[in-house]
């Protein structure tokens, strides 16, 4: 069994490289920030009643309510599956509120799994 | 701990979905700026963004007024639109009269009231039939 103190930190890069996400918007300092946990949810009002501050959204909704769920919950970022691509203005808004954005191929079933899966491993 | 009193007021317009959440995440900024509390600013504003959602997708137009005290965060949404027929069934967590568009939002899942009032210390609704809707939410700043 770990202790928490070797365990290694999951940061927003990480599910990045977890998920071969491709990043559309997030710099340096936002891909460093620590995931705390993650929640899967096409409902935003969900994503609003049950997460904690810290969390990654993983979802198959794409628009900007997306985005004003994940600034108003305080996430640490989010991330589009199925390939699904965001419209600019959510992309814009997102890079605004430095939330930063991912986008894999993965299903949100195998997405979850695979985050799941790095998140109790570390 | 706020020492002044603020005041800001927001027109939210019924159905104009690429703008609706711009009112509560304006007063997240706020509270934030103003040296509120954390908890107190998460609760504030997802209380305030569940509102707002609900003034997009039910009313024709409506007013939100935050008000920050010393005290407390006070959100007052006043609406114009078709008012709850029935408050209590309202309040019940699933029970929603939303249509698909608004569902397509991640909204409208009868969750919206019921996550509003857990995040207020204070939650009181008014409805009136063809007239329209008042809610009051408020958070207190007391630890």
């Amino acid at each position: 069994m770990s202790t928490a103190a070797q365990r290694e930190v999951m940061t927003v890069g990480s599910v990045r490289d977890v998920l071969a996400a491709e990043v559309l918007c997030g710099d340096d300092r936002a891909l460093s920030a620590k995931v705390e946990g993650a929640t899967a949810a096409d409902l935003m009002s969900d994503v609003l009643a049950l997460s904690r501050p810290g969390m990654l959204l993983l979802t198959g909704l794409v628009n900007v309510q997306v985005v004003r769920t994940a600034i108003v919950a305080e996430l640490c970022g989010v991330v589009f599956v199925r390939g699904k691509m965001p419209g600019s203005e959510i992309v814009a808004l997102a890079r605004e509120a430095r939330m930063p954005l991912l986008r894999t191929e993965h299903s949100l079933f195998e997405a979850a799994g695979l985050v799941y899966g790095a998140l109790t491993c570390r | 701990m706020v020492s002044e009193e603020f005041e800001r007021v927001y027109e939210v317009t019924g159905r104009d979905y690429a703008n609706a959440g711009r009112a509560s995440t304006s007063i997240k900024d706020i509270l934030k700026n103003l040296g509120v509390p954390p908890a107190v600013v998460r609760r504030a504003a997802i209380a305030s963004y569940e509102a707002e959602m609900n003034v997009v997708m039910h009313a024709v137009r409506g007013r939100m007024s935050l008000r920050v005290s010393p005290a407390a965060v006070t959100v007052e949404v006043q609406d114009e639109g078709p008012g709850i027929e029935d408050v209590r069934l309202a309040m019940q967590e699933g029970y929603s009269t939303a249509t698909p568009e608004m569902r397509e939002m991640g909204f409208g899942a009868g969750m919206g009231l019921p996550n509003i009032k857990k995040n207020a210390d204070v939650f009181d609704l008014q409805s009136e039939v063809s007239r329209g809707t008042r809610l009051l939410i408020r958070i207190s700043q007391a630890a």
